[in-house]
């Protein structure tokens, strides 16, 4: 895509230089960030050295009664339904045309696709055996009738998807117009693709759970657990969305046109509409759940305890805060709901795989202090492939007032 | 005889050949699960099985003399593919195998993406190393946690019985079947065994509970206990429940296909219905 128009100009060199030019740091060296992070992510690359040399028992606390442990809890299972917001947008966009959060869609999709590259990438990491990891794609051992079978598909799938939904910014950035309108055009497709590939991994990764009905806590096992992971999926995101946007707009904000700046607040409560309403269906089916299970009397323990905070302190009361906020437009409040809500996406998805997992067998597991290491690299490399491409590729700017000279288009010109 | 001819005559003397080895393992039928029936009440704890299947798998060999590994409670592990353990019960001290069960419908070759878990067609659940990728959802699907993965290779197996498939396919019962010195343990297929354990249960009601463990746990297990004590006294998880595993994730894989091809449809609707403006039609291409 990028090399067959740049021959076409004449010779790859201009692309090259641009490249180069592009591929430099910029901004100062030593923030804060930077002074974290790379410690971090040097320290984090020689764990998983140590771990692919000496087998995953060298660095995680993992046991035979605790399969999966922070990687594939946090990293891919919170991670993905941090990353919902993706969908929920261009569906919102795309499909139903509210052309009022066109302006957020794009830092939105490129936060989705590294998510989904960085977090679900991360379960590689936890593979026992990685370079089988091609199996169940190549056709070598298709396993139909499993669950994960199903996720690792509509992964890769919406991986794709997300790429061609990107791809224009990317097109923009290079300053190839042809390519530019070829891939504007695939963009309803794969939205239309990935909304549908969303729906089914985002509950089929509380579907994943299912078969561990003797593991885990009734409080947390149900058969409509796939229900919960998809419903609980929309506030995240939209939650993700509103954190992140807030991030952004302090970090980047010499990138965000004034446009966009004005108009950011009235997307923000509309986002935190959707939230307050998907956080209300969410409890309403959470306390469905509890009522139909008949579940009183489990609610008298440590387990118990837990189950209401997660579901009163941080279901009900951001979805309460939610409501509050935007009828009374109050954007701090917004941004407090929203870390809430976060905070019970969390503890919900972290209850199901780790915490509330294994809730009666004497086996106990913490994460060694690599696995946090390792978690953090993953979210740092993160945001660093996240701030180069946000400030080079016209994410949070309009896309038309590009601050660089393009080679390309001088040399046509010439 | 052209070659699909010569092909058909070759599967049939294959098959024959199959057939006949199958015979020798009193397996009978090809197509029928074989498994194995542990008479607690006989076991007198010896552990020959123990060493048997070490010795059969190439695994470290518990030197069960003088080890004294009866004094703790064990699990199976990824160096050791069945256990022993004692039990103090109601009727005095029990000894327990512990291996693989080998579910007629296991949740471990439902969760597997590769098949790497897989049911043979004769009953034995074994595991496949070119084909496993080593992401352990076996282990969290197993109602039994018998999978065990090498968490200290860089090139980790799943460790697990495989019902000795391998000495199975040339006519041999498993070894520890084959070690036990008590008849402890009895090799065959399934529904010779449930007759064999409803038999003695039928000729000594007062020696056996009136349960055969395995008989539907789970969907039903390949291998049955026998026990003279509440299976609850044993170790044994009576919360199993009777559902084969595979089938509390099928609903969701049966609305699989519904949502891949209806949801795009609805979609493509919601999107032409939506279409408010000529303005917002532009907007939404780019």
């Amino acid at each position: 895509m990028i090399a067959k128009p740049v021959s076409h100009i004449g010779g790859g060199r201009p692309l090259l230089k641009f490249l180069r030019d592009q591929i430099k740091p910029r901004g100062p060296l030593l923030t804060p960030f930077n002074l974290i992070s790379i410690p971090t992510i040097l320290l984090g690359i020689a764990i998983l050295v140590v771990r692919f040399v000496y087998g995953l028992g060298s660095v995680t606390n993992l046991s035979q009664a605790y399969p999966w442990g922070l990687w594939i809890g946090f990293d891919v299972v919170t991670g993905v339904a941090f990353a919902g917001g993706a969908y929920v947008l261009t569906f919102v966009v795309y499909v139903m045309r509210m052309e009022k959060y066109h302006p957020i869609v794009r830092a939105t999709v490129l936060n989705g696709l590294l998510a989904y590259v960085f977090y679900a990438g991360a379960l590689v990491l936890d593979l026992g055996r990685p370079w089988h990891v091609v199996n169940p794609i190549i056709g070598n051992s298709f396993g139909f009738n499993s669950v994960l079978f199903l996720v690792a598909w509509h992964f890769m799938l919406y991986m794709m998807a997300e790429v061609i939904e990107f791809s224009p910014a990317v097109a923009e950035w290079l300053g190839l117009k042809r390519a530019r309108r070829i891939l504007g055009s695939l963009t309803l497709g794969a939205v239309i693709f990935g909304v549908t590939l969303s729906t089914l991994h985002q509950s089929g990764l509380g579907a994943l759970y299912l078969m561990a009905k003797p593991k885990i806590h009734p409080l947390w096992y149900t058969e409509f657990i796939p229900i919960l992971f998809f419903v609980s999926s929309i506030f995240s995101g939209l939650s993700m969305i509103i954190l992140e946007g807030t991030i952004s707009e302090r970090v980047f904000s010499a990138q965000i046109d004034k446009k966009h700046r004005h108009s950011h607040e009235d997307l923000l409560f509309g986002l935190g509409k959707g939230a307050a309403i998907s956080l209300f269906v969410y409890y309403f089916f959470k306390l469905l759940v509890f009522l139909h299970g008949r579940q009183w009397n489990l609610l008298d323990s440590k387990w118990g305890a837990l189950y209401l905070v997660e579901v009163l302190g941080f279901v009900l009361v951001p979805c309460v805060l939610f409501t509050y906020a935007v009828r009374n437009r109050r954007v701090g409040l917004l941004r407090v709901a929203a870390v809430g809500a976060l905070i019970g996406i969390l503890l919900n998805r972290l209850n199901t795989s780790i915490i509330a997992f294994n809730w009666n067998s004497p086996a106990h597991y913490i994460p060694s202090w690599e696995e946090f290491v390792v978690t953090l690299t993953v979210v740092f490399a993160e945001i660093w492939v996240f701030r180069w491409i946000v400030l080079r590729m016209p994410v949070l700017r309009e896309a038309h007032e590009l601050p660089q000279p393009r080679p390309f288009e001088q040399s046509r010109a010439a | 005889m052209n070659r699909r001819d010569f092909m058909k005559v070759g599967t049939a003397a294959g098959a024959t050949l199959v057939a006949g080895r199958s015979a020798a393992a009193e397996t009978g039928n090809p197509e029928e699960f074989v498994g194995v029936l542990v008479d607690t009440t006989r076991c007198i704890g010896c552990r020959a099985c123990e060493r048997a299947c070490s010795e059969a798998h190439g695994l470290p060999v518990p030197d069960i003399e003088h080890d004294q590994a009866l004094a703790a409670k064990r699990d199976t592990s990824e160096t050791q593919w069945t256990v022993v353990n004692r039990f103090e019960t109601s009727k005095g001290e029990v000894f327990v195998k512990k291996q693989c069960m080998h579910c007629s419908q296991p949740a471990c070759g439902a969760a597997c993406l590769t098949n790497a878990m897989y049911k043979t067609r004769t009953g034995p659940v074994i595991w496949r190393g070119d084909k496993c990728m080593g992401c352990r959802y076996c282990m969290v699907s197993c109602p039994f946690e018998m999978p065990k993965f090498e968490y200290d290779s860089w090139n980790p197996k799943l460790q697990k019985c495989s019902m000795c498939y391998e000495r199975q396919q040339q006519g041999l019962g498993p070894a520890c079947v084959g070690a036990c010195p008590t008849d402890a343990l009895t090799f065959g297929p399934k529904r010779e065994l449930m007759e064999t354990a409803r038999l003695r249960i039928y000729h000594h009601p007062d020696r056996y509970v009136h349960k055969i463990y395995g008989e539907n746990e789970v969907g039903g297990t390949g291998w049955l206990y026998l026990s003279a004590v509440p299976f609850e006294e044993l170790g044994f998880r009576m919360d199993l429940g009777t559902t084969p595993y595979p089938e509390y994730t099928r609903d969701f894989l049966y609305g699989v296909p519904l949502v891949l091809f209806g949801l795009p449809a609805l979609q493509l609707g919601l999107h032409l219905l939506s279409d408010r403006d000529k303005k917002a039609l532009e907007g939404a291409t780019s």
